[in-house]
């Protein structure tokens, strides 16, 4: 993107990578990406898992404090107490994710796989099947689908606006927010970064006056990477707390 | 030619919203097998790290509780013994002393007895000899006597001249002192 005319600003063809051999999406950038997050994952947990001693090594501490992490604060305190069966899906779901979105500023790979919006999708179909399939499991399918309808304890009058939205909001609202939501800060994120250091770029290979202001871009592009790591944890984070919470409320006595 | 780059790019990309389909069945492949191995794998795992932790705590903590109770009941045990082997003691000397006392009591008395019946002896047997000794010198006073009497009768008979001179010399004695 070295310009020889104006300044060419980033956009969503930058989320656009050929593929590294052949002509199919299966051997582009993303798609390695999330092949390899699965891989090191899957990786490092089964290494750090492997001995299951009693006094951890540091490996086996780190990964017990992860998965700790997620049973207690995504799982017991959010699902309750039959919590336990969730905690593979969430702890798969919540690493997954995380590395995925690391690879945003992993140097050399700084691309972060769920601004490709087919990943989240896939996580969130994961997730809306799972939340729909216990309710409908744990209270029937008629009793599952009324209390979506009519939640209980309103007037009457009100189903006619309430149960359109709570319809909307259990089939169609959630799933999409959720993976729309992942998606958008990777995606708006990974942009971001774009423009700060490509425009550093650009101005370094400008005019005297740009050259000597670019590295307050670059300086901006970096703290802005420090941020991201930021974001990236935390919509991992909030992509597994709203499952459980979808999953809390599916399998609740009351909705 | 940046306008072609930007169209180009943009013809490529379409929208972002739209997935791609390979993009997502390979997140549903790539997240069921990760999830497969976590599932059958790593959680298990740390579970059973989790259960072993707490249990060799937990069975530590019993373990030290027990011993502790056992120490207690030993040590119960021993103050026990202890004090029952000092009120045995404490008897044992008590009934020494006691022994002890009775015994001195009864060698004293014994000893009082002892003196009483030599002393008694002692007695009896002066007075044994004395008697003896006064029945002897009164046997031996009586020959004595006897012969005595039977010398100086005898002597009397057959010196009649002796006599006489005795008798004369008195006779003269009484003369010359008159």
């Amino acid at each position: 993107m070295l310009a020889s005319g104006g300044f060419i600003s980033p956009g969503s063809g930058d989320f656009v990578f050929k593929p590294v051999f052949g002509t199919s999406i299966l051997f582009t950038k993303p798609v390695f990406q999330a092949v390899l997050a699965a891989i090191l994952v899957a990786v490092f947990f089964l290494i750090s898992s492997k001995k299951a001693a009693v006094v951890p090594s540091r490996a086996q501490f780190f990964g017990e404090s992860v998965y700790s992490f997620v049973k207690k604060d995504l799982g017991e305190d959010i699902i309750g107490h039959e919590f336990m069966k969730f905690v593979p899906f969430l702890f798969t779901l919540f690493t997954f994710i995380i590395v995925n979105n690391i690879f945003g500023i992993v140097p050399f790979m700084q691309f972060p796989t769920m601004s490709r919006f087919g990943f989240p999708v896939a996580l969130m179909i994961f997730t809306y099947v799972i939340y729909h399939y216990v309710g409908i499991r744990k209270h029937g399918l008629g009793k599952y689908l009324k209390d979506i309808a009519f939640v209980p304890g309103v007037p009457k009058w009100i189903y006619v606006i309430l149960t359109p939205l709570e319809i909307a909001t259990y089939f169609i609202i959630r799933p999409f927010t959720l993976a729309i939501r992942l998606f958008a800060n990777m995606f708006a994120g990974h942009l971001l970064l774009l423009v700060f250091i490509m425009g550093g770029d650009y101005m370094l290979h400008n005019s005297m006056v740009l050259k000597i202001m670019s590295p307050l871009s670059f300086g901006f592009g970096i703290g802005l990477t420090f941020f991201e790591f930021f974001i990236e944890c935390l919509q991992a984070y909030i992509f597994t707390l709203l499952t459980a919470l979808y999953i809390a409320g599916a399998i609740a006595d009351e909705h | 030619m940046s306008t072609q780059i930007l169209l180009l790019a943009s013809e490529e990309a379409g929208l972002p919203i739209i997935p791609t389909l390979t993009e997502v069945i390979v997140g549903l492949i790539a997240f069921s097998l990760l999830f497969i191995v976590m599932k059958s794998k790593v959680v298990p795992r740390f579970e059973k790290a989790f259960a072993d932790r707490t249990d060799a705590i937990q069975g530590g903590m019993e373990r030290a509780e027990q011993a502790q109770q056992e120490a207690a009941v030993a040590l119960k045990s021993y103050q026990d013994q202890l004090s029952d082997a000092r009120g045995e003691a404490q008897k044992l000397r008590e009934e020494a002393r006691a022994q002890g006392a009775a015994i001195i009591e009864e060698m004293r008395t014994k000893a009082q007895e002892e003196a009483n019946r030599i002393t008694a002896a002692a007695r009896a047997s002066i007075e044994a000899e004395r008697q003896q000794a006064v029945t002897s010198l009164m046997q031996e006073v009586g020959t004595i006597a006897t012969n005595l009497a039977s010398k100086i009768v005898g002597e009397a008979l057959d010196d009649q001249v002796r006599q006489s001179r005795v008798v004369d010399r008195f006779l003269a004695d009484l003369e010359g002192s008159k």
